[in-house]
């Protein structure tokens, strides 16, 4: 695992669906005038016929992908999270969730690491969004390796799927060709002082409180729950009962997020405290991404203090 | 899918069948609407007797043409065209709208046979076509996709959006019709959100547009013939449409728009579908 900074997941995302468009001929990709920012730009230079800039209509992309996949196309609509899931929130409910449609909908710059943007741009409900949508899964990818591999588990799943995206560049967690499995979260360390769950672009954060609690003597080990639905509930039952104590940790509001679906099966399978750390129920602002985590307390000293925080 | 042969008398029954079982289903269900069926009803039919290249044997066949009923609520429209067509059993029809039936509110895909779209929600409709349209383009396949929208319904951005879409990427296999029967829900539509001029609108959008009786068979017929030689740009065929048509009592009265006759209602129409 090399911590240092390498990639954004959106620069991963349009390398993966480019070559993977290459490969399958039923794969379209749209995009609403942000190819270059989410990177569906390399696509469309390299699978130029596949391509279609819907432009500024999100909306209408949307429902575009769903008609394009009763045809039995595989589309990938990409923009931002927040106009993908917040301004055709009822194109993706009516149009693709009820009829299970095979769209596959990528959300690029979610969370408070947007930046400079600021908080229109800062999507942090999206999860709650998408997660509330009966036949919708969520992939939320933390590097390069998962990113690949989720974009083509994604073309192999027959339904809705929403891929959730960052800015920002982020650390290499696995080696090139890590297999993972839809579905099952992966344990990294066999920690038993605490659990620290994570998904997408905060998982290094995890990983480097990890590191940095291993020198203090206490033993966590880190969940990367890449994908969010359905959730692993095997691994935060099993968790639970192995760990005294169980974080969470989101680029995403509190509320209706990774946290809130733990929760939810702790209450139903395993009661147990969870410490759920996320944007406090408030919008973003402006400012440099690792400012911005700092600022809203998602780093990997914030976690640290939890976790040694007896109260906790 | 060779398209059959028959006579606009024949289309004149099918249209009265058609009426008829709009009636039974919303009388059954107590619920429904049928005043912008009622207006839909001689475009549906041409459309599933004349014009659509489908089979009852195949109802997801990737060559047939496609119909988005963009304006889902009109369901049972569609409904009666596809029982009539043979998609669905006739007897089927009187479970419209109730719990142990698959004949949802709204027309639903994934439950209905020859249903090509999930609708309900306003405005999506057009968008849902270009998808199909474009599909169509990729495979190189010569399939046409029908979209029905009501005139009220254009009020909804996203129609727009779509409209620049069809055009934008030249959907001369796409072929919108609007239902304009003037009336939605609070009023006149031009009272309520002026939409006109449509014809002036969707010309300027890039489409190729006609103006046509929505109840002159001959005239729908000719607006479909026309529409297919277009080449390069989407048609809209503008259907001038009386709301509740062919049932006196409802035609051009905003309040039949979501509401089920009562068993004398019942009775009247049904007797003058009789006459």
């Amino acid at each position: 695992m090399n911590l240092e900074i390498k990639k954004a997941t959106r620069q991963s995302f349009g390398e993966a669906i480019t070559e993977l468009g290459k490969k399958r001929k039923d794969i379209v990709v749209l995009d609403a005038d942000l190819s270059n920012a989410t990177k569906t730009n390399i696509f469309a230079k390299e699978v130029a016929d596949r391509f279609f800039d819907m432009g500024i209509a999100e909306q209408d992309m949307l429902a575009t992908a769903a008609g394009l996949a009763t045809c039995g196309k595989i589309p990938f609509a990409a923009t931002f999270a927040v106009f993908a899931t917040g301004r055709a929130y009822d194109q993706i409910r009516n149009s693709i969730c009820y009829p299970k449609l095979n769209v596959k909908i990528c959300g690029t710059h979610a969370g408070v690491t947007v930046g400079e943007d600021g908080a229109t741009h800062q999507m942090l409900e999206d999860i709650n969004l998408m997660r509330g949508l009966p036949n919708m899964t969520i992939l939320c990818p933390s590097d390069d390796t998962q990113t690949r591999w989720a974009v083509e588990e994604a073309s192999n799943i027959d339904g809705p799927v929403y891929l959730r995206f960052g800015r920002a560049n982020t650390p290499l967690i696995y080696e090139e060709g890590t297999k993972f499995e839809f579905g099952k979260a992966v344990q990294l360390g066999e920690g038993k002082d605490a659990t620290i769950f994570a998904t997408g672009m905060v998982v290094a954060e995890a990983l480097k409180a990890q590191k940095m609690l291993k020198t203090e003597g206490i033993d966590v080990r880190v969940v990367d729950i890449h994908t969010i639905k359905p959730i692993d509930k095997d691994i935060i039952i099993k968790c639970a009962k192995e760990t005294n104590k169980l974080i969470s940790i989101e680029e995403h509001n509190m509320i209706g997020g990774l946290g809130t679906a733990i929760s939810e099966v702790l209450t139903d399978a395993c009661p147990a405290k969870l410490t759920r750390m996320g944007m406090k129920d408030c919008f973003g602002r402006s400012g440099k991404a690792m400012e911005l985590l700092t600022y809203y307390g998602l780093t990997a000293e914030d976690i640290c203090k939890n976790i040694r925080n007896k109260k906790v | 899918m060779n398209k059959q042969e028959i006579s606009i008398e024949n289309l004149k029954e099918k249209a009265l069948s058609i009426r008829r079982n709009i009636i039974e289903m919303v009388y059954s269900a107590s619920s429904g609407h049928p005043g912008g069926a009622l207006s839909i009803a001689d475009i549906i039919t041409v459309l599933y007797f004349l014009e659509l290249r489908i089979t009852v044997e195949e109802p997801n066949n990737p060559d047939r043409d496609r119909l988005v009923l963009s304006k889902g609520h009109c369901s049972t429209a569609l409904y009666a065209a596809l029982a009539e067509k043979g998609f669905i059993p006739k007897e089927d029809l009187k479970g419209f709208r109730k719990l142990d039936s698959y004949l949802q509110g709204h027309p639903d895909m994934n439950k209905i046979s020859g249903v090509d779209m999930t609708s309900g929600s306003l405005g999506q409709g057009l968008s849902v076509a270009n998808g199909m349209a474009i599909a169509g383009k990729l495979d190189n396949k010569d399939y046409r996709v029908y979209c029905i929208c009501g005139d009220g319904e254009i009020e909804e951005g996203q129609i727009w959006e779509a409209a620049m879409t069809s055009s934008h990427y030249q959907l001369d296999n796409v072929c919108l019709i609007i239902d304009n029967n003037n009336l939605q829900i609070d009023g006149k539509v031009n009272e309520v959100m002026n939409p006109y001029p449509i014809d002036k609108k969707l010309e300027s959008f890039g489409f190729h547009v006609i103006t046509i009786d929505g109840h002159n068979f001959e005239e729908i017929i000719e607006a479909f013939n026309e529409a297919k030689k277009v080449k390069g740009q989407p048609t809209a065929i503008i259907a001038k449409t009386i709301k509740g048509k062919g049932v006196s009592y409802m035609e051009n009265e905003v309040s039949w728009h979501g509401k089920a006759p009562n068993e004398e209602e019942y009775h009247l129409a049904i007797k003058e579908f009789m006459q």
